[in-house]
């Protein structure tokens, strides 16, 4: 592969959060003591009146944002996925989620790429908290541009959404005219016809590479790119399921409810065909450099080719 | 409205909790009660507060951060014209608006979804700061159990209204002095509570008797003048107030009267209201 631009979407969220800082007076942005790593730090210089640093509080951040919300601001609250979605997940549920207020979630720092951190502030399990909560959207975008544009489509969705960022740079892979991001929407990036795979966040740039190895062995594999995990695009996924005949999914996060649940659970509604999911598996992360983590963990383009081939 | 008015009404408030928890079968009488003159002060005289512009931008807001205690704000909410006094009895009724613990989506009036312990402190605080960011001066004021102070997040959202100086921020701690498993002093003392608000940054009112209008009255006006700091008003009360066998009773938290009790209780209230009505 050719050197491609790679961008952290915590980056993303920064900068997205402070260009609609300008074209929104209503918007808000809250952090608890992590705006420097959340990248909202970038929004409180240009808006230090709207920037409200609730201290190493997640709860009461959460708690905040929903009195914020009930007085018509349109409040992005920001920390880690582990804190944000693990930490405050009952705050997020029943003083967000219950009455269904317009709160958007900005969690970064999602999955074992968080790296030297290790297991503790690795966040494996929040697709799988925040999918259950009745009314909330889920997002897990891929790269930059679907990074910035999910922001753009939080603001603009009214309720709740859950955007999962990660804090390693990854690949850009959607930066092309045609680019088009809709709440919901799957993107198919690759036809094929042996198999499909399902991926999202940064699963996706891996899936794109393990398709390629694929193809040059004669097999033709179908990527779709889920960034939306609720609602979940399930036509796209159903009719590409009933062309393969095989769906394998691909995530940064445990394999116990997030994507390929998520996936699962619509296929054997309308479609039932093998899946493979790909993902964490039902363990704890541990420290060390991202990239190294990706590779144990078999979760880059090499480890999804392998697990795929190992399958078939 | 004058003492006496308000004292009648909140008899009436208090009628209104026994028929909704005798009609529900369940519900959380004792906290109501002890709360009832309190809810029927902030509703009928303290609140910047109209009941045909539930949604009003500039209204002042209240959050019951102590659900469970819905049954008493529904009571002051349709006393007040919310909405009719007959929805009462339909308390936790499947389809009813009236759940069993508030939510805003259901019912008018209801300013925030609440009744997981700790959590409506933190949102009171995030509309008492929306109102500072947008120059508006509606005033914020919450209601926390006694009990409810245990719980950790109440802290973080003290230490966030006393850092930010919320002054157009109240928070009422019903100091009834019983939760569910007992005594709180005996169960996980939050004593002393004064102190604690006080290390906060909160200007702290002591209120000896908070089933007393006059010594209500006194308070809020109190917190009215205070700037620069958020108010916290501790007051004593006590739990089933006004009802003579649930009065003091950890075990009428979270109970509701037989027939034959809420007979009893109806009548014990009938008789307040007489008495008041003679003065």
């Amino acid at each position: 592969m050719s050197e491609v631009k790679k961008i952290a979407t915590r980056e993303s969220y920064g900068k997205a959060l402070a260009e609609l800082g300008h074209e929104h007076e209503d918007l808000v942005v809250l952090d608890a003591d992590l705006a420097g790593a959340t990248k909202t730090g970038t929004f409180k210089k240009e808006f230090p009146e709207r920037h409200i640093d609730c201290g190493i509080a997640e709860c009461d951040m959460m708690g905040i944002a929903a009195g914020l919300a009930t007085t018509g601001k349109v409040p992005f609250a920001s920390s880690f996925a582990m804190f944000a979605a693990g930490r405050a997940f009952e705050q997020v549920r029943n003083s967000i989620g219950y009455p269904h207020l317009n709160v958007k979630i900005g969690a970064t720092h999602a999955g074992i790429s968080v790296g030297e951190d290790g297991a503790t502030h690795q966040c494996n399990e929040d697709l799988a908290l925040m999918r259950t909560i009745p009314g909330m959207v889920v997002i897990n975008p891929s790269d930059d541009v679907e990074a910035r544009a999910a922001v753009r489509a939080a603001y603009e969705h009214e309720g709740p959404v859950y955007l999962r960022f990660g804090r390693l740079a990854v690949p850009v892979i959607n930066d092309r005219p045609d680019y088009h991001f809709e709440i919901g929407k799957g993107i198919t990036l690759r036809e094929g016809t042996d198999l499909t795979i399902v991926a999202t966040g940064l699963c996706v740039s891996g899936a794109l590479e393990a398709a390629e190895k694929l193809a040059a062995e004669g097999v033709s594999a179908e990527v779709i790119n889920i960034h939306t995990i609720k609602p979940l695009d399930k036509e796209l996924i159903a009719a590409s399921a009933k062309k393969t005949g095989k769906v394998v999914t691909a995530e940064e996060h445990s394999v116990i409810g997030g994507l390929g649940s998520a996936v699962c659970e619509a296929l054997c509604e309308s479609a039932p065909v093998p899946v493979l999911r790909i993902g964490v598996k039902d363990t704890f992360g541990e420290s060390g450099p991202a990239a190294a983590l990706l590779t144990k963990y078999q979760l880059d383009g090499q480890g999804i080719y392998d697990q795929i081939k190992a399958w078939l | 409205m004058n003492t006496l008015e308000l004292q009648k009404m909140a008899n009436e408030v208090r009628k209104g909790i026994i028929t909704g928890v005798h009609s529900a079968k369940a519900g959380h009488p004792g906290g109501s009660l002890s709360a009832a003159d309190l809810f029927t002060y902030l509703y009928f005289e303290e609140m910047n507060i109209d009941p045909e512009k539930p949604d009003d931008p500039d209204r002042d807001r209240f959050v019951l951060s102590k659900g469970h205690t819905a049954p008493g704000y529904y009571s002051v909410l349709a006393h007040r014209g919310y909405f009719p006094v007959e929805d009462l009895p339909t308390l936790r009724h499947i389809g009813s608006h009236l759940q069993g613990h508030p939510c805003m989506q259901h019912t008018p009036g209801v300013d925030m979804s609440s009744g997981s312990l700790g959590q409506g402190i933190s949102a009171a605080v995030g509309m008492a700061l929306s109102a500072k960011m947008s120059d508006k001066d509606y005033r914020v004021y919450t209601l926390l159990g006694d009990g409810e102070i245990q719980e950790g997040q109440v802290w973080e959202a003290a230490m966030f209204a006393g850092h930010r100086k919320l002054d157009n921020l109240v928070v009422i701690v019903d100091n009834n002095g019983l939760q569910i498993d007992g005594n709180i002093a005996d169960v996980c003392s939050p004593y002393p509570i004064d102190k604690k608000f006080e290390a906060f940054n909160f200007h702290v009112i002591n209120v000896a008797d908070g089933n007393d209008m006059d010594q209500l009255r006194a308070a809020f006006k109190e917190a009215r003048e205070v700037k620069g700091m958020p108010t916290a008003i501790i007051m004593k009360t006590v739990k089933g107030k006004g009802v003579s066998f649930m009065e003091n009773k950890a075990e009428w938290h979270g109970a509701a009267p037989n027939d034959e009790q809420y007979a009893v209780a109806m009548a014990d209230l009938e008789k307040v209201g007489e008495a008041l009505c003679q003065k």
